[in-house]
């Protein structure tokens, strides 16, 4: 567009030095973001002077799917969300169905819930931190922490049969009862990783080039958070207490002492403590629930809600209710109540809720995930912008943004 | 001394100032629901948040009622001082809905209706960049409407009319 302006005048004075910004795609698939993230990158040398997101590369619609599948069947969607603690979600969506349904839960199968997410904590934040570590040149802890990860796995494998996605407990509790082994598992996990933990904690929390490198680096204000809706370890690290867990607890997390752990700058540091601490406060819990349970009538894991739950497939053959309870679940005749029910669990990531609308059919009229890695994420380009792009993947990391979770 | 809870507080707030405004208030399981009449809907959540405390989006999505022609737009609103909810709900008409956007209160409200408009068609006023986030741009139609299938409905290798899919 031509402008009338006459530019005789302002001859004299020197043209300003016009700045020449260069365009970057950071990702979709950069092995540096741990997932499917595009940032198209203005950069100014190596400073990020904006940045734009592009999300949706995973997309499976879900949420359209959800309403498609009876209750039982949406647990396997919820797996596929946040993959690195599908336990939590998994039980989350189970206690929203239980909610609807008003089913009182046997206090050693709520213990036993615990358990298994706070397990499916640690190894979500394991993750998260070996991986920082990674992408600050540390892979030493990576490699370490990561074959107590798998030990976490072969636990799930114990008690459902699967490790990554793993479609844990069925609505009213679990599905068959924990082995004697998973239990052996378990006590011999409690015993050897809290000593790799520390081998780990002493090599990156007071390291001097650790935190050179992390503190001050993406760092966001408890206000901005709140405005920007965070929730779980990233708006914890900010300076905000509010963990799920302890304001409106849920499967007896209100029989639990453990602390919140805060941090005060927001920044990758800070949110690498805040989960560190959180895996201390996570083993604290595992270790209550394990008195716990020992008290509890040791053959007790599931609410008697026999027409949400598909039975073994030996007792469909030889016993007549169990058929029917078959049947009745396959073809969609059990009745449900008609409401709406929101309930939300502390993820591995934030507050995970589950928005649930029921019509009395056997689907969901309509099921809205909140997934906090969507609702965060969105702070990305204002935690990066005057950064350089090391630090903008570092700040990725430490966010622990999950793709599945984020494009839902 | 009985306490008055800070649900009942802000729902004799807002009679008291929105009064004219409220349709339905109901609490299913415990979780008080406001259904609001659209225009004021901003105005409403703006004096939630600065007399009564509610400064934190939990939720917002859609939901589509194709018997009422009404697609609904529900925000979830937390207490995170006092520990309350309350979720507020305000019905658009179906062929062209349309509500100011939250973006001026909560930055976080930024992507949230950026999805509800991917999904649903909602158009959001004054919304800072209204497009696609999740599906692909070139996507004509809104997929979480009930008239949309699950899947092509043209297939002829499936059958599963028993299972209700």
């Amino acid at each position: 567009m031509e402008q009338n302006i006459n530019t005789s005048a302002l001859t004299d004075i020197p043209a300003k030095e016009e700045k020449q910004y260069s365009y970057l795609n950071l990702g979709p698939t950069h092995p540096a973001t741990h997932g499917i993230f595009q940032n198209v990158l203005k950069m100014d040398g190596e400073i990020i002077v904006e940045a734009t997101p592009t999300i949706g590369y995973i997309h499976r619609a879900f949420e359209k799917l959800a309403e498609h599948r009876p209750f039982y069947q949406i647990t396997p969607i919820t797996d596929r969300m946040n993959y690195c603690s599908s336990p939590i979600n998994n039980m989350g969506w189970h206690m929203t169905v239980e909610k609807l349904l008003k089913i009182e839960i046997p206090k050693r199968a709520q213990y036993i819930r615990v358990i298994i997410m706070e397990l499916a904590r640690i190894a979500d934040h394991i993750i998260c931190n070996t991986i920082i570590g990674q992408d600050v040149g540390a892979t030493t802890g990576f490699l370490y922490l990561f074959q107590y990860r798998e030990r976490i796995y072969e636990i799930y494998e114990e008690i459902c049969g699967a490790r990554l996605t793993t479609n844990i407990g069925r609505i009213g509790g679990l599905e068959r009862n924990v082995s004697q082994k998973a239990w052996d598992k378990l006590d011999q996990w409690l015993i050897d990783f809290p000593k790799a933990f520390a081998e780990f904690s002493g090599l990156l929390e007071r390291n001097r080039i650790f935190m050179d490198r992390t503190i001050g680096c993406g760092g966001i204000s408890a206000e901005r958070a709140l405005a920007y809706s965070f929730s779980g370890p990233n708006l914890r690290a900010a300076g905000v207490d509010y963990d799920v867990r302890a304001m409106n607890p849920y499967s007896s997390y209100e029989e639990f002492d453990f602390i919140i752990p805060v941090g005060t700058q927001g920044d990758t540091y800070d949110r690498f403590m805040v989960r560190q601490q959180e895996m201390h406060e996570s083993l604290k819990i595992i270790r209550q629930a394990l008195e716990k349970i020992k008290k509890e009538p040791s053959d007790v894991f599931r609410a008697d809600v026999p027409e949400y739950v598909l039975p073994p497939k030996e007792e469909v053959y030889n016993d007549m209710e169990a058929l029917i309870y078959h049947f009745k679940n396959i073809m969609g005749e059990t009745e449900i109540p008609k409401g709406e029910v929101y309930h939300a669990v502390e993820g591995g990531n934030g507050e995970l809720g589950f928005y649930l609308i029921s019509d009395g059919g056997r689907k969901p009229y309509r099921l809205h995930f909140r997934r906090p890695c969507f609702i965060f994420y969105q702070a990305y380009p204002e935690m990066i912008k005057g950064s350089m792009l090391s630090d903008a993947i570092i700040t990725m990391s430490s966010m622990n943004v999950i793709a599945g979770e984020l494009d839902s | 001394m009985e306490e008055v809870s800070t649900e009942e507080k802000a729902l004799t707030f807002l009679k008291e100032k929105f009064g004219g405004e409220i349709l339905n208030v109901d609490s299913p399981y415990d979780f008080l629901t406001v259904t609001l009449k659209p225009e004021k809907i901003i105005t409403i959540i703006k004096s939630l948040y600065d007399e009564q405390g509610f400064q934190y989006l939990t939720t917002l999505c859609g939901v589509h009622y194709p018997d009422q022609k009404s697609i609904v737009i529900l925000y979830q609103l937390h207490n995170l001082k006092l520990n309350k909810r309350i979720r507020l709900k305000i019905p658009l008409p179906e062929d062209k809905p349309s509500v100011p956007t939250l973006t001026t209160v909560f930055p976080a409200a930024n992507w949230m209706e950026r999805e509800t408009y991917d999904f649903f068609g909602v158009n959001f006023e004054g919304h800072p960049n209204l497009i696609r986030i999740l599906n692909v741009e070139e996507m004509i139609i809104f997929p979480m409407r009930k008239e949309y299938p699950l899947e092509d409905q043209v297939r002829e290798d499936k059958n599963d009319q028993m299972f209700g899919r």
